[in-house]
């Protein structure tokens, strides 16, 4: 642009400039411009994410390279780098790490899968019914307030050191996560749509399938992102507190032999499978959900 | 608009029983010393209507017109039937309303639309609920859409259409099960004045087909002497009816900015203002003597 003004001679630069902008751009240049403006800035994006990771992770190597923090009781990058090789190339103690991992994953999903269907069950009957969630809210507010993490325990007393006790205790921790997003989902219906159908002649079977569980549907899926964390930790934790098999095993093995680098390894492989399976559930929001006008709360795309 | 009324006049394949444009005594409504008292939050008794009597011949349009909080909307819950009657009782076609009441359609203020089904999807709705097969109920659904000009629009959902189409899409889906009563409570009240009027034309030529029984609840009085064959005024605290007045402007009526400039829409207009005059400002008193 400035060698365009300063080549217009008889014109004052303002005229250059306004010569310059007034040819309407075409419709395929205007598109294209703004397709690099958003390639720009999805570049940048992950411009910054690699910076943070490599101000972290490179953080840490160097404090722990430096010794002013010990790596002996912290890990350190490369050494958890060479434990995930090895967990990866010779395995463990209990088997190859693909086994361990596979039954930590079947747990997590297991209980996620039953946790959410039982949370959104329970939500939508106390939701949609005044007198069952009267009479059920103490004990619900009584179950939520037990410190969950303790029923594993319990379970792992009951029913052994197989999976069953890990779904279990994952299948608690989404149930309350999801059952009070469900039950919140079903109590923000809009009531002049319920009015509409049932003028209509719906009963409340057909109530329930048109308005109650698609409106519920915004509230619930929002649940499921929080929800997978929790079928994680239940299931991580169970497998700490007593199990034959699983990643969580191999924690607490590793912290028995005071090896931090191996459970960093071990969070790392859980976070690489918690970002997969959270990426799913974001294709399954945008399926459901497509109907919504485009994005309502930036809050929604974190 | 006319032109394309004309088209309207095709039968639909029809979801209902009875035949299009004919009023059958089932459609009457009567509406016999209704009252309604509700709890207040603090557990006092509020009394909404009192004694309330009005009947509706079948096919006929009646206006309810009356200021804030006369309990205009409770009486039409209770001709739906998704409210009891405290006492009192009302009949439709000589049957006493007790659960939902057949053949009712409702349209609301707010859209009562799924925002999360498309427009075809919204309009279906109604003949999918009395257990019409898919096939059918999509091509009367696309029929009736035809019908409010929304061709072309089925696929998008409500979030992507004005106003004025969304009122529109709730008509088409209001209309569909060719209801013997339509109840309407200040359907067109959040459009502007120029869609308003689009709206209230369309609404008239629509009803000269199918004839259903219209309770039609608005606070505009023009709106009301437009449409209506009967205008009934109601006075608050508690809602009881005050005058009763029939609206003799010849049908079909058609346009209805037009009609307001006729000489008898106006003779008609100035006398119910008359009677509702004194109504105005008492119930501002009262709700602004409860606010203070």
């Amino acid at each position: 642009m400035s060698a365009m003004v300063q080549q217009g001679t008889g014109m004052t630069s303002v005229d250059t400039a306004r010569a310059e902008l007034m040819p309407v751009q075409p419709e395929s240049e205007l598109q294209a411009s703004a397709r690099r403006a958003r390639t720009r800035s999805i570049i940048w994006v992950w411009v910054g994410r690699a910076a943070v990771a490599v101000f972290v992770i490179g953080g840490w190597q160097l404090f722990t390279q430096l010794k002013w923090v010990d790596s002996f009781f912290y890990g350190q990058p490369t050494k958890i780098w060479d434990s995930l090789v090895t967990l990866f190339t010779e395995g463990t103690a209990f088997g190859s790490i693909w086994d361990q991992l596979w039954v930590t994953v079947q747990e997590a999903l297991l209980g996620f899968l039953f946790g959410s269907i039982a949370g959104v069950i329970a939500g939508i009957l106390l939701g949609s019914n005044r007198y069952l969630s009267n009479v059920f809210s103490p004990y619900i507010k009584i179950l939520n307030s037990i410190p969950r993490i303790v029923l594993g325990s319990i379970f792992i007393v009951a029913f052994g050191l197989g999976i069953f006790p890990k779904i279990l205790l994952a299948g608690v921790l989404v149930f309350f996560a999801v059952f009070f997003n469900a039950f919140q989902g079903v109590r923000e219906v809009d009531q002049n749509l319920v009015a509409n159908v049932r003028v209509l002649g719906a009963s409340p079977f057909q109530v329930a399938r048109h308005v109650t569980i698609p409106s519920a549907m915004t509230w619930i899926i929002a649940s499921l992102h929080t929800a997978f964390g929790f079928a994680i930790i239940g299931a991580l934790v169970a497998e700490v507190l007593g199990a034959q098999k699983g990643i969580g095993l191999i924690i607490s093995q590793s912290q028995g032999r005071f090896d931090p680098n191996t459970v960093f390894a071990c969070m790392a492989i859980m976070a690489v499978f918690t970002l997969g399976a959270e990426y799913l559930i974001t294709l399954l929001e945008r399926s459901v959900l497509k109907w919504r006008p485009p994005v309502r709360s930036e809050a929604q795309s974190i | 608009m006319t032109e394309r009324s004309s088209t309207w006049v095709t039968t639909p394949p029809s979801a209902r029983p009875w035949p299009l444009g004919v009023a059958d005594d089932a459609a009457r409504i009567d509406i016999i010393g209704l009252t309604k008292r509700f709890l207040t939050p603090k557990g006092e008794p509020f009394t909404a209507i009192q004694d309330v009597t009005l009947a509706v011949e079948p096919g006929q349009f009646c206006a309810i017109v009356g200021p804030t909080g006369c309990g205009k909307s409770t009486t039409l819950a209770q001709v739906s039937g998704l409210d009891k009657p405290s006492s009192g009782s009302v009949q439709v076609g000589g049957h006493i309303v007790d659960g939902i009441t057949n053949g009712v359609s409702y349209m609301f203020q707010a859209d009562a639309l799924f925002p999360w089904k498309s427009v075809l999807q919204n309009v279906l709705v109604g003949p999918v609920l009395l257990g019409t097969p898919k096939k059918q109920a999509e091509s009367l659904a696309k029929d009736w859409l035809r019908r409010v000009g929304l061709s072309g629009f089925e696929d998008r959902y409500p979030h992507q259409l004005s106003g004025g189409m969304r009122k529109r899409v709730a008509l088409a889906a209001a209309l569909i099960n060719n209801p013997r009563i339509l109840l309407m409570d200040e359907p067109f009240g959040a459009l502007d004045v120029q869609t308003n009027a689009i709206m209230q034309t369309e609404l008239l030529g629509l009803r000269e087909e199918l004839r259903p029984s219209v309770l039609f609840i608005t606070h505009d009085l023009d709106e009301a002497v437009a449409l209506s064959d009967r205008v009934v005024i109601m006075t608050s605290g508690p809602g009881t009816v005050k005058d009763i007045f029939d609206i003799d402007l010849p049908r079909p009526r058609g346009d209805v900015p037009t009609l307001r400039h006729e000489q008898r829409f106006i003779e008609l207009q100035t006398q119910i203002w008359e009677s509702l005059r004194d109504e105005v400002p008492r119930a501002y008193e009262r709700t602004a003597g409860v606010a203070a």
